[in-house]
């Protein structure tokens, strides 16, 4: 049954891009580490670090499409569940520092000792075992988003009113975070990491075998939410998106359909955030503004939201254009961006992939057409998938 | 009148006591002499002399020595305010204030002061200028007296007191003494009476100085002092209420301020503005550009500076807001998530564009006389430029009320809301009503960004610090509804502030938004929540 349940996730695209997403695990690190740094094909390991964390933020796109693109839920809080994974990793880091920090305390991490801390809080308890810390990544936003999840839709909060809470939620938690009471750093934020798993997470090997895992997680994923997409769960779930009073009026428990893709996005972006941390070094309540999350949903919007591969291809060329901008024109990179968001809307509203899908299918209608009316056959046109 | 003559009787006595008979009789010049080699002790009593002597002309000697520039001659011992003039020091003499001609450094000896000295010298001195011809003089000197009270005032402020003509400082007067007179020796009936005074002078320094006798007094009179403090403290905690209820009113006014014209695009048309808070940016450099203007070429009319900006402001906006509706909006109705990245869009272009011509720092925006300066009403200060506020945003309110309910305009706007297609079919043009209507609420938000200009940094991300809020204050209020938008803003306005002060201010917001994120589950449709078909549109 699992393995059905796989098996029909797997059409031609998802094959293809779980395919390419591979080969560049394997092929980005070889080329890092292996091909000496004087050759052409040298990959220098800052630009590795650059791609993982770009396969991280299309982690986290394809987490929002499949809520936003399949569900309908249009959430503005994304990023709160990224960033929750994300200081769940970077927890686990900090205790790997041990005594090696500024104050050489072998228990508490510097800001604590710098606060006047004496013992560490109960919520740092468990994190020095990778296992448990592991786990976090998952639970956390899992549960924050089960949480919110409950109450938001069985109460039937939707549409606009949904997107402006998930909003206040990462309001809030940023606020929260920014508070050096709160025991997550501060302002500051964790880091200064110095080894995972016994790695020193400068080192070019432990960068490369995170940019293959990114890669890797990014596959898995995908397979895990195109599985989905397509089981027979799926097809309710674009009827939640498209009519969601028609559903529940044939019997279907509206609120769990969609408080299972709220909890199983979240727990997505949260691997995305665990995956980013040790490649970025660093992470701090920013993570948590809501205009980190709203740009999430450009990114999606670009590529094509309810396509899942185009949320990958839209997180990857926004944020490598956004790399390019901040390098060469640092004043024009929100120009470019809020263009982007009214481009996007006014003309592509299918995104890059789904207007492409769109042409093919229109192309293939007309093919079709053109063969019946050959064989002078004059049923009724089928009409072009949306 | 026996209790008057008994009191005169007393003060002679304590008079008396004081001056001890040795110096009795030794003129000002003598006690100042004799500061040359006394320890800290002994100098403290012979200010305490100069002080009962009431001679005016000992106050600029014993603001030097206060200032530790009163030293001795090593010769003779005579005692001289010094300045320093180069390697020499200047002499001046101390009562007549004529120059000594200049000597040596060497040739002169420092009479030395110490923190206690000081305090002493200035009570001294707060009850010899309670004598002092200037009526400001004699005010201020009887305020030290209040603020520091001593026995050793006592007589002096009593003196003082009956040579007072002016009403506003003998009232000042007989606070003080009765402040001073709690910590002397007089008979309890006389303390009572004080404390009364005191008691009417309220606020938490009568509470201290009423606490700091506590142990010291009579018995007898316990009763009265527990019964005056408890009386204080209430009024006091009223007070603190009043001016709590007073701060969050103020920032539900302000909230009202930026929440208003988002009340009127998001509730009255559905359109979710993300560049609603980049009208109230543009709204506040509106203002810095009008000043700027003012300042250059008609300095006088400065005060006039936000009457002025205030139209100027609205058509920036209006303008800006028709662009955006007719640019862009028009093409997305119905699709309301599609409306809010398009805006959120506009929003990083206007934002970046007023940082490339402005430059990301804050910029200067001035307050015109009648904002600045505060003024006390009971037990509270208000602030003029959060009282104009209050009253700014409310006029706003009521102005945008009798538009929407009693101008043709209004009727328009709420018929398009209610059923467009009916409204087009009556001959209402809807795409007019819908720009219009988007101008509106846009030129709404420019002049709540000239108002908030004067209490905010104007800065790019101005807006940016309102966006969340507008929306939580128009989503809990009931959209839709201007009355929710008054009340909710209002309503989180003060209960922010009434979080603040057991929480702190970051954890009361974040409680603040928990609170809607419920209350949203429990009323999605706000406080005020529409009913009937419009709902479902």
């Amino acid at each position: 049954m699992i393995t059905g349940f796989i098996f029909r996730a797997l059409d031609g695209k998802i094959v293809a891009a779980i395919g390419i997403l591979l080969a560049a695990g394997i092929l980005v690190p070889a080329l890092n580490l292996l091909v000496p740094p004087d050759s052409a094909f040298h990959i220098p390991t800052y630009a590795m670090s650059l791609m993982g964390k770009y396969l991280c933020y299309a982690l986290l796109a394809l987490a929002l499409d499949l809520v936003w693109g399949y569900c309908g839920i249009l959430s503005l809080g994304h990023g709160a569940f990224f960033a929750l994974g994300g200081y769940a990793m970077g927890m686990y880091l900090m205790r790997q520092i041990g005594s090696r920090g500024v104050y050489g305390n072998p228990l508490l991490p510097d800001f604590m000792v710098f606060l006047n801390w004496q013992e560490l809080p109960w919520f740092w308890y468990g994190f020095d075992m990778f296992p448990f810390a592991m786990l976090m990544v998952l639970v956390v936003p899992g549960l924050l988003a089960f949480l919110f999840g409950w109450f938001a839709f069985r109460s039937r909060v939707n549409g606009v009113y949904l997107s402006i809470i998930t909003q206040a939620m990462t309001y809030a938690l940023m606020l929260a975070f920014f508070r050096n009471d709160m025991g997550f750093g501060g302002n500051n934020g964790l880091t200064d990491y110095k080894d995972i798993l016994g790695f020193s997470v400068q080192a070019d090997g432990t960068r490369a075998v995170l940019f293959a895992l990114s890669a890797l997680m990014l596959s898995l994923c995908l397979l895990i939410a195109s599985a989905i997409v397509r089981s027979k769960f799926g097809k309710v779930l674009v009827g939640v998106r498209d009519a969601e009073s028609r559903v529940r009026f044939l019997g279907f428990r509206v609120e769990n359909i969609k408080l299972f893709t709220f909890v199983v996005s979240a727990m997505m972006a949260g691997i995305a955030g665990a995956l980013f941390v040790p490649q970025v070094g660093i992470i701090n309540p920013g993570e948590f503004a809501p205009a980190n999350s709203i740009e999430v949903v450009v990114w999606t919007a670009v590529g094509g939201r309810g396509t899942l591969i185009g949320p990958i291809i839209g997180a990857i060329l926004v944020n490598a254009g956004k790399s390019f901008f901040t390098g060469a024109f640092p004043e024009f990179w929100l120009y470019a961006l809020g263009g982007l968001f009214i481009a996007v809307t006014l003309f592509l509203p299918k995104g890059i992939v789904g207007t492409i899908q769109h042409g093919w299918n229109g192309r293939k209608a007309m093919k079709a057409a053109a063969d019946r009316e050959k064989g002078r056959d004059d049923t009724v046109l089928p009409q072009a998938a949306e | 009148m026996i209790f008057k003559s008994l009191l005169r009787a007393c003060l002679a006595c304590l008079f008396l006591s004081l001056c001890t008979p040795a110096f009795a009789q030794a003129d000002s010049k003598a006690l100042l002499d004799s500061l040359a080699d006394a320890n800290f002790k002994q100098a403290e009593e012979i200010v305490g002399q100069l002080a009962a002597s009431g001679d005016p002309r000992v106050v600029p000697a014993l603001e030097a020595f206060a200032e530790g520039d009163l030293y001795a001659r090593k010769s003779d011992d005579a005692v001289f305010i010094t300045q320093a003039a180069g390697s020499k020091l200047a002499l001046i003499d101390p009562l007549s204030g004529e120059s000594a001609g200049e000597v040596a450094k060497g040739a002169m000896s420092k009479i030395r002061v110490n923190n206690n000295l000081r305090r002493v010298i200035r009570s001294a001195l707060g009850g010899l200028t309670l004598l002092s011809p200037d009526r400001n003089t004699r005010l201020q000197a009887a305020s030290a007296v209040l603020a520091s009270p001593s026995a050793e005032n006592l007589d002096l402020v009593e003196a003082a007191l009956e040579r007072e003509t002016d009403p506003e400082v003998k009232a000042r007067m007989v606070e003080a003494r009765a402040v001073s007179l709690l910590s002397s020796d007089r008979p309890p009936e006389a303390k009572r009476e004080a404390i009364e005074t005191i008691a009417s002078l309220g606020g938490r320094n009568a509470i201290g100085i009423l606490m700091s006798s506590a142990g010291t007094l009579d018995p007898s009179l316990q009763e009265d002092l527990d019964a005056a403090i408890a009386r204080l403290e209430s009024k006091l905690a009223f007070w603190d209420m009043a001016q709590n209820v007073w701060y969050g009113v103020s920032l539900g006014s302000v909230l009202l301020l930026a929440a208003i014209g988002l009340a009127i695009t998001f509730g009255v048309m559905g359109i979710i503005n993300m560049a609603h808070g980049e009208m109230v940016m543009l709204g506040a450099y509106s203002t810095f550009v009008v000043q700027d203007v003012i300042r250059s070429n008609a300095p006088q009319l400065f005060d006039w500076s936000l009457p002025i900006a205030l139209p100027v402001a609205f058509l920036v906006t209006a303008l800006v807001g028709l662009a955006i509706e007719r640019g862009v909006i028009r093409f997305l109705y119905g699709r309301p998530l599609e409306t809010l990245l398009a805006t959120w869009g506009i929003s990083l272009i206007l934002q970046q564009a007023i940082r490339s011509i402005f430059g990301p720092t804050n910029q200067e925006v001035g307050n015109p006389s009648w904002m600045s300066g505060s003024f006390a009403l009971g037990g509270m200060t208000v602030t003029w430029n959060r009282m104009w506020i209050i009253v700014f945003s409310l006029t706003i309110f009521f102005a945008l009320l009798a538009l929407m309910k009693r101008s043709a305009f209004g009727l328009q706007m709420r018929a398009v809301t209610q059923n467009r297609r009916m409204a087009s079919s009556m001959g209402i043009r809807t795409p007019w009503v819908d720009a219009f209507t988007f101008a509106l609420g846009s030129g709404i938000a420019g002049i709540a960004g000239v108002a908030l200009s004067q209490i905010d940094n104007v800065s790019p991300n101005l807006g940016q610090s309102y966006i969340i809020d507008s929306f939580m204050v128009v989503v809990f209020g009931g959209v839709g509804n201007l009355w929710g938008t008054l009340v909710g803003a209002l309503t989180l306005g003060v209960l922010n502030k009434f979080l603040e002060p057991s929480v702190g201010a970051v954890l009361g917001k974040i409680l603040v938004l928990v609170l809607i994120i419920l209350f949203i589950q429990k009323r999605p449709r706000g406080l005020f929540a529409l009913k009937g078909r419009a709902v479902e549109a």
